[in-house]
């Protein structure tokens, strides 16, 4: 048992801390700072900074143009990303589709497509949830019939994030009625520019319209673009939710709004003196440190047995209740400290202007919105009473 | 002891309900919203004609009720169809400070209040006040010639839609002190006021009002020079009852919409309110609502008790009502899956209008605090 870093790992720390002091955008790193919204043209510029040093796909073999880092150098990646205040990385191309196309893909098909999604000529969103598939996924209804060398889509997906940006959504489409439900889906490619594709947004609680609706009425799909055989796309997908949980913990994020949190509430007066002295609030925040402390080191229990090339099974669901329980509880904390400052919702500061409230706090105007945003973390990639059920059945056996 | 509501109380209730039920019926409520409005003009006149406002003051100022269970039957039944009609910093905390400390021509405006021609609004919170009640900065200057206000007041509910504004500043000491404050009445036209207007995320509408160099007469102060402090808090004292049970009235409706989606919504070939993971932490939910219920009615009887009794419950039930309110917001969410989180869907508007009152008069950790230290005083 050994806690501390290799001096390998300790100078990889060093150079990604300098690479992001030295070309993080100013512009960026403020809005990330103070919880304001990125825009595609953000992310668009960060991904093409991270992927001329090669660090834009932390977990692709380098002969695809990746990193190829373990998974201890990732998690401290994503670490510094965080501390940084650097926008997340959008999963889907990055660290969703891409290790199916490794693995399931056709060569060709990751010739053409992973360049792609590097240098940002592709934006990739994930089509699997349906209006009556969400926990139950398997029970995705969207018809892909063959015909020719094309196949022939109809049906919806919903809650597809940053489908507004996207060009290409991979999904997961049903190819077979007679068998068992798992046994009749097919994972395909479809870029979004097809007739018949319609995006429709979706505001959220918070008032954006991050996730969205697509609608696909008699869409033409070549054959080539579907992924291993037909019929096996349940086992692709499930391939693939297993590294959407990768980083699930979300320490990096954790980390960071920790240090941002402590900073306000020590900025912030109430009742005659720092908010951080506040019996109850200071206690909230140390119970919220106490929790992160240890869940470093689940996370890192958990990576680094990986690392050493033990898939993280049935523990990922571990750290995705915890994980998102730490941060759930981090984004409420910083929603109270903001107090009445709270309740104005700025949607133009919030969407990068100047700070047109002469009134609250820098921080203030995000809190509430991130506050009731970050609820989706306890619901997607595998809803928290889910990732319980996988614990009771994988793990307890019960 | 009685539990059950009065016959006048029960009948109020019950049109209210009516009345709201057909109004703020979800979609018309949303498109309120959209409009950009911070009220429906029509709605409010229709309120006040219903006599509402008239119900939320004693019969010695002109109302007909003015009791804690008159507050709480009234702002229970807004809080359920979620109702941004401007009333509580109009009726309940303008509206109550100039029914107790108007005197003469100053009290007569309150029969235009329960009309609901004139619209007030209390401009008392200041940049960096929090829930700290004493903590005022904007001076009242007094000379021969008249009262000069000067300063920011902040988070002014409804302050857009007033006519006139309660003030308080302060005539001597120092922020933090309760000796000192007064209270003025300044008509939102005088010149120097200017008033900027904020949509909060809960849909509610707040105000930055801004008086530089704003000239008052003598016989704009309300009450004693200096000695506000005390009906300030005993209005707040009010206002935290209709928040409380405003709040009730949204958690009511949380839990009733989450219980029909329990029953309707199928995965897995069955409705998710089958599985028990989900079950109990409904039952868990109206245990707390039940408490939520007790919390209101236990401050509606102390609202005119002394002040240590007082007091001492308004602060357990805003620390009760917030860690509840918080409790049915994310748990509604949570079980309600991805819908939970939409933006049109009604259970959102319930959730942030019960985060959002937490935020107002006061947080669990702020009267968890106040409620240790009023107990051993
Ligand atoms: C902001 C956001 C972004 C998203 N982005 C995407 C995306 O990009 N692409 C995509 O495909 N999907 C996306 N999703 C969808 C997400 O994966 C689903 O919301 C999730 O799978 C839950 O499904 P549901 O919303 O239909 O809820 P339901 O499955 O209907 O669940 C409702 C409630 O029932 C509970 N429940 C369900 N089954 C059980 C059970 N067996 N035992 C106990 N409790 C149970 C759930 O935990 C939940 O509390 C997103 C969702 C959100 C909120």
């Amino acid at each position: 048992m050994d806690l501390n870093y290799t001096s390998t790992q300790d100078a990889f720390r060093a150079e990604v801390a300098a690479f992001l002091s030295e070309n993080l955008p100013e512009h960026i790193r403020e809005k990330v700072r103070l919880g304001k919204r990125i825009s595609k043209a953000d992310t668009e510029e960060w991904n093409a900074i991270l992927n001329a040093q090669g660090w834009l796909a932390p977990n692709w073999p380098q002969e695809y143009g990746g990193a190829e880092w373990d998974a201890v150098q990732r998690q401290i990646f994503e670490e510094e990303c965080c501390l940084a205040h650097a926008p997340r990385l959008v999963p889907f191309g990055l660290t969703m589709l891409a290790p199916v196309l490794l693995k399931f893909g056709s060569e060709a098909q990751r010739r053409h497509f992973l360049p792609r999604i590097l240098n940002g000529e592709d934006w990739w969103c994930q089509g699997y949830s349906e209006p009556g598939a969400g926990s139950d996924l398997a029970a995705v209804k969207t018809r892909a019939v063959r015909e020719g060398d094309h196949y022939v889509v109809n049906g919806q997906k919903t809650w597809t994030t940053l489908g507004q940006h996207a060009n290409w959504i991979f999904c997961l489409v049903r190819t077979n009625t007679e068998v068992k439900k798992q046994a009749g889906i097919s994972f395909l490619l479809i870029d979004m520019n097809t007739p018949g594709v319609t995006v429709r947004p979706i505001e959220l609680i918070d008032g954006e319209a991050e996730v969205n609706e697509v609608f696909f009425d008699n869409v033409r799909v070549p054959v080539e673009n579907l992924i291993g055989e037909e019929d096996m796309g349940w086992t692709y997908a499930k391939y693939l939710l297993t590294h959407e949980r990768t980083n699930i913990a979300g320490v990096g994020f954790s980390n960071a709004a920790l240090t941002t949190l402590k900073k306000v509430a020590a900025g912030t007066l109430a009742g005659g003196r720092p908010l951080d002295q506040n019996p109850h609030f200071a206690a909230r925040m140390a119970q919220v440190e106490i929790d992160l402390m240890a869940m470093r080191t689940t996370n890192l229990r958990v990576v680094s047995a990986a690392a050493a090339g033990q898939a993280p099974g049935a523990e990922s669901s571990m750290l995705k209740v915890k994980g998102t329980q730490i941060r759930q509880e981090l984004t409420s904390l910083l929603r109270r400290a903001a107090g009445p400052d709270a309740m104005p919702f700025l949607p133009e500061y919030l969407e990068g202007g100047d700070n047109q409230d002469p009134m609250g706090p820098e921080h203030a105007p995000a809190a509430a919105p991130n506050y009731f945003n970050m609820r989706k973390l306890s619901i997607f990639g595998g809803s928290n009473e889910v990732q319980r059920s996988i614990i009771t059945k994988a793990i307890l056996e019960l | 002891m009685d539990f059950t509501l009065t016959e006048e109380r029960s009948m109020l209730r019950d049109m209210l309900g009516r009345f709201l039920a057909e109004s703020y019926e979800h979609e018309m409520r949303q498109k309120l919203l959209a409009s950009g409005q911070s009220h429906s003009t029509e709605t409010f006149a229709s309120l006040a004609e219903l006599g509402i406002l008239g119900a939320l003051f004693r019969e010695e100022q002109g109302g007909f009720g003015g009791e804690g269970f008159d507050i709480a039957v009234v702002f229970e039944e807004l809080g359920r169809v979620g109702s941004i009609e401007p009333i509580l910093g109009n009726a309940v905390l303008a509206g109550h400070l100039l029914a107790t400390l108007g005197q003469g021509a100053q009290d007569e405006m309150i029969g235009s209040v329960i009309s609901g021609e004139t619209v007030l609004a209390f401009a008392h919170a200041e940049a960096g006040s929090r829930f700290d009640l004493s903590h005022v900065q904007v001076k009242a200057d007094i000379a021969a010639g008249g009262i000069t206000l000067d300063g920011v007041k902040t988070h002014v509910i409804n302050g857009g839609d007033a006519q006139v504004f309660v003030v308080s500043a302060r005539e001597s000491g120092e922020a933090g002190d309760e000796a000192g404050i007064s209270l003025f009445l300044v008509p939102a036209n005088t010149p120097g006021v200017s008033v900027a207007v904020r949509t909060n995320i809960d849909g509610t509408s707040g105000a930055t009002v801004t008086l530089s160099e704003v000239q008052l007469q003598e016989d704009q102060r309300l009450g004693k020079a200096g000695g506000s402090f005390a009906a300030i808090e005993a209005a707040t004292a009010q206002a935290i009852l209709a928040v409380s049970a405003e709040a009730l009235g949204a958690m009511e409706s949380a839990k009733a919409l989450t219980v029909s989606y329990l029953k309707e919504r199928k995965q897995f070939g069955i409705p998710i309110g089958k599985f028990q993971a989900l079950q109990h932490r409904m039952a868990d939910m109206l245990i707390e609502i039940e408490q939520a219920r007790s919390a209101v009615v236990n401050l509606a009887s102390a609202l005119d008790k002394p002040r240590p009794i007082r007091e001492r419950e308004a602060s357990a039930t805003k620390n009760l009502i917030g860690r509840v309110g918080a409790l049915v917001a994310e748990e509604c969410i949570q079980m309600h899956g991805g819908i939970g989180m939409t933006g049109e869907y009604a259970l959102s508007h319930f959730a942030r209008r019960l985060t959002m009152i937490d935020h107002q008069f006061g947080d669990v950790d702020h009267h968890l605090e106040r409620f240790i230290a009023l107990k051993s005083a």
